[in-house]
């Protein structure tokens, strides 16, 4: 059980967060035929926009209502009105997701209201779906944002009522903002081995897994689509991932009545048990032999690998769902977490981290602490580098934004085989430096010093204080 | 809103160094240089945005941003602006207003321990405090915080008064050039000065490119009294009334401060550019001949020419190689300013044949320049995505040249590109800048990939043509 700790700061320094709106842009993102738009200042989309394409190496689209002096006086709906008006003439989408910035919430307006006296009066918009979520960067995090965004495209578009009419086969899989297009592959591939068909929502994978359209498309190309959504009540069962998609989910269920079961987190050998048991279970298909292979290869991985990680202190810095995750693999496999620091207090998963504290704060909070510990691996985003450098340490990079490394969409950590091929890019890291052995590694001034840290330590996690 | 913003921008709209505003009406110029943005087809960065950019670089400095978290949160570190020594300012902070902050009308205090905080842990010789919308239109009042701090702290604190809704990025750099001269400009005298002392305004050594000019500079025995603001420390630009002469280079975005200098301590200033072969000989001249205007020894224009002689020579031998490669290469030109005709010569030099050139932000000036340089020159506006990927589909070029916007225009439609614009990991000014651009540009083009990934798939064709080798659509 970690201790949660909101140290009392001015300013931050060195974010770990990423901004609400940016969560909810993500998720609006997944669907097909999207543009999000930012009701807020020019600036607001620009700058998440600049974050997206360094993350995804992607183009991406996101408008904004371009609040200007003016109007954060007046009101912006007339600019609300003129962007969904402009997004669907110029850009053709089948969806609009609308995201609420700071400047725009600190005016404070009843944008619901505006939008569905938008929706009656101009009927260019009849053909677009448009949703809203109210996204204050003031409040919450990337997965506050992405879950709120989610949640609203439920309410709006899944028909209500329970009707499994087709053959029973569909599973819909609600993508915590965690979930990388290889994450979603391999989901998707997984619940195929058991003869279902998922439905993911919202689907990264189709569309910011880097692809090459025959047509230039202002869009996204690719996502969950809108029939899909819409059907989501035919589904057997509803796969939600993380802590932050639990209230999608119940909003889901609440809707079409298709149970839900939400996993803490996918990585690992007892939680890709779980989930395998649960597709068997609801599919009623016994677990096919290329699973059952990927168990054994995970298995010995874990054997391979855990010379490497036993006793390795880790700081860790990530949004609750993707802490929890990284805590329990390496807790798993004999680490230490000495320092954990993450986004918001929001998630109930937190206590439940491995380590003695959590702390609700910035990198600032992470590299001091990974600094007092003597932590040996930094694990958060790419923005940790400037720590990890002062540091001298290595970083393994999770989460978003990750824009000094090419791929990471395709890295999936889900599931056996997920989790073994991270595994593998974890020990690496430790293995590629191991070195020989040269006379001062054994000097008997250091020895003391280091067995003092160790047993100090120890004290400490017995006394648990 | 701040009266004192109003008043600021308005100011920055009547500036008469600026060659926009002397070319307009005064209807037209009482307007403003802001258009309204259009809401849902709207792009680019905010008046903030272009403050920051304007005055991250000064490497000493803690960079306060007074917001909500998103401002700071979603774009900190990431510019790729070098520095020779402090690395204060790649710290991202923030004081990440809540919304009890914002409620109660905490904001005011919070910014003041916040100043404090970051004053205790670096010590820094000046905390630069930006204001963003939100605090802006609640009313915080940050000149008296900044007053209030400076006083009980003992070290400066510049209010930078550029909220995102006032306007562009381009607005915002004027407005972080006001910031500069309001309160930083002639606070400290320089230990020495010499006649040969400059100031250059509008580099940012992204990359690192103030380095491929800092050391022609230092042959001819030029001293950089201050770059404004690339690998700056707060000290020197504090020193920079000390100059015997001002260049603005990079799209005359700081030209404001560039007149003020002269209208205040007498500074003449010129407008060259770094970007280019003949531009950096221009530049070193213009240089070296107001600087002897202004008391140098004479010396140092026949110094200077021996220079440009030695670079330029040097130079157009190390592009000779890359001809073959690039010979006939059709490029298309898409930056804008002073980079829609500086590069040109560069280029034609080693053999390409500029398609297109777009003209988007460029004055009636840098037309002429493109039609003095070009035999038929083609000048296009602000070109759509999708006109832009379909005119690359259809092979019209083979190579685009631009800023990270278009990038995957490009690069979807199988298309080399090349980023000239800020995001760029690669120096390209002064000679050996455009040596750089030269080899770049051959080595995009070179690269048997492109061949590759223009093949059809297997299923794309009858069996019997599948192990072909490729055959391009150009």
């Amino acid at each position: 059980m970690a201790r949660l700790v909101t140290p009392r700061k001015n300013a931050s320094i060195n974010p770990l967060k990423t901004s609400t709106p940016m969560g909810a842009a993500l998720a609006y993102l997944g669907i097909d035929g999207a543009v999000p738009l930012f009701h807020g200042a020019q600036g607001c989309s620009s700058f998440a926009l600049t974050l997206g394409v360094r993350h995804f190496k992607e183009d991406m689209p996101l408008q904004t209502t371009a609040i200007g002096e003016v109007e954060t006086v007046l009101g912006g709906a007339e600019n609300l009105e003129e962007a969904l008006v402009n997004v669907a003439g110029r850009m053709k989408p089948k969806f609009i997701g609308v995201a609420s910035t700071a400047l725009i919430e600190t005016r404070g307006e009843d944008f619901p209201a505006d939008i569905v006296s938008i929706l009656r009066r101009r009927h260019e918009l009849d053909r677009t779906a448009v949703v809203f979520a109210s996204t204050p960067d003031f409040s919450g995090a990337l997965e506050d944002g992405w879950a709120k965004a989610v949640t609203a495209i439920i309410e709006s578009l899944v028909v209500p009522g329970e009707r499994r009419a087709k053959a029973g086969t569909q599973i819909n899989i609600l993508a915590g903002v965690h979930q990388t297009a290889g994450d979603i592959d391999a989901l998707r591939d997984l619940a195929a081995a058991f003869g279902l068909r998922a439905v993911v929502l919202p689907d990264l994978s189709g569309s910011l897994d880097g692809h090459v359209n025959a047509e230039f498309s202002p869009a996204t190309s690719g996502g969950t689509a809108l029939e899909d959504i819409a059907d989501l009540g035919e589904a057997v069962a509803t796969i939600a991932i993380g802590e932050h998609m639990r209230p999608a989910a119940e909003a889901l269920e609440g809707l079409t009545g298709v149970p839900s079961r939400v996993f803490a987190t996918l990585t690992g050998l007892q939680p890709a048990d779980e989930l395998i048991a649960f597709l068997a279970d609801i599919s009623g298909r016994e677990v096919p032999a290329s699973i059952r292979r990927q168990r054994s290869q995970l298995v010995d991985a874990m054997l391979d690998c855990h010379f490497y990680l036993g006793g390795r202190k880790i700081a860790l810095g990530a949004d609750p769902d993707l802490l929890y995750s990284m805590s329990a693999f390496f807790a798993g496999l004999g680490a230490k977490i000495v320092a954990a620091v993450t986004t918001t207090s929001h998630s109930p998963l937190l206590v439940e981290v491995p380590a003695e504290e959590v702390v609700v704060g910035d990198l600032m909070d992470l590299e001091e602490r990974a600094g007092e510990a003597g932590a040996g691996l930094i694990v958060t985003h790419s923005h940790g580098r400037q720590a990890a450098e002062r540091l001298g340490l290595k970083h393994l990079r999770v989460g978003f934004p990750i824009f000094d490394r090419l791929g990471v969409q395709h890295r999936a950590t889900v599931g056996y085989a997920g989790t073994r091929s991270f595994l593998y890019e974890v020990a690496n890291m430790f293995l590629a430096d191991i070195g020989e052995k040269t006379p001062e590694d054994f000097a008997s001034s250091r020895v003391p010093e280091f067995q003092l840290q160790e047993s100090d330590h120890a004290g400490a996690t017995f006394a648990g204080h | 809103m701040a009266s004192n913003l109003n008043a600021k921008v308005a100011e920055l709209f009547n500036e008469p160094g600026c060659a926009t505003n002397r070319s307009k009406s005064e209807g037209e110029r009482k307007k403003g240089c802001a258009k309204r943005l259009t809401p849902g087809a709207a792009a680019g960065g905010c008046a903030f945005d272009g403050a920051k950019i304007a005055l991250q670089p000064i490497t000493d400095a803690v960079h306060l941003v007074h917001g909500p978290f998103a401002c700071e949160g979603n774009s900190w570190d990431g510019r790729n602006v070098a520095t020779s020594g402090p690395k204060t300012y790649r710290l991202g902070v923030t004081t990440d207003l809540s919304e009890l902050d914002i409620v109660m009308g905490n904001g005011e205090k919070r910014l003041y321990r916040a100043i404090k905080d970051v004053v205790a842990r670096y010590d820094p010789p000046a905390v630069f405090v930006y204001e963003t919308c939100v605090p802006a239109m609640i009313g915080d009042d940050i000149d008296a915080v900044c007053r209030h701090a400076a006083e009980k702290l003992g070290t400066p604190c510049i209010p930078v008064h550029a909220p995102g809704f006032a306007g562009s990025k381009n607005l915002g750099n004027k407005l972080a050039g006001a910031a500069l001269f309001d309160h930083v400009i002639g606070t400290v005298e320089p230990e020495t000065t010499t006649p040969t002392d400059i100031v250059i305004l509008g580099e940012y050594n992204l990359s690192g490119e103030l380095w491929q000019i800092r050391p022609l500079l230092e042959q001819l025995g030029i001293r950089v009294l201050a770059c404004i603001t690339g690998d700056a420390r707060y000290r020197e630009i504090a020193t920079a009334h000390r100059a015997r002469v001002t260049m603005v280079s990079c799209s005359a975005a700081l030209i404001n401060v560039a007149r003020k200098l002269e209208e205040r301590w007498g500074i003449p200033y010129f407008e060259g550019s770094f970007y280019g072969i003949s531009d950096t000989s221009t530049a070193l001249r213009t240089l070296a001949k107001l600087l002897v205007e202004r008391g140098a020894s004479e010396g140092l224009l026949a110094r200077t020419e021996a220079l440009i002689a030695e670079e330029e020579a040097r130079a157009w031998q190390r592009i000779a190689p890359y001809r073959p490669v690039l010979k006939d290469k059709r490029v298309i030109l898409y930056t804008g300013g002073v980079k829609s005709w500086s590069i040109v010569s560069a280029l034609q030099e080693a053999g390409m044949k500029i398609v297109a050139t777009s003209v988007r932000k460029s004055t009636d000036e840098d037309k002429a320049r493109i039609e003095a340089l070009m035999e038929d020159p083609h000048m296009v506006g602000s070109v759509p995505a999708r006109e832009m990927y379909a005119q690359l589909k259809r092979g019209e070029a083979d190579i685009l040249l631009s800023g990270g916007k278009t990038q995957f225009v490009a690069l979807k439609a199988k298309v080399p590109w090349l980023d000239i614009n800020q995001e760029r990991h690669q120096a390209y000014a002064g000679y050996d800048g455009m040596v750089n651009l030269v080899a770049e540009l051959a080595k995009s083009l070179s690269n048997p990939v492109w061949e590759d990934i223009r093949r059809p798939a297997p299923w794309e064709k009858g069996p019997a043509e599948a192990g072909e080798p490729a055959v391009t659509e150009a």
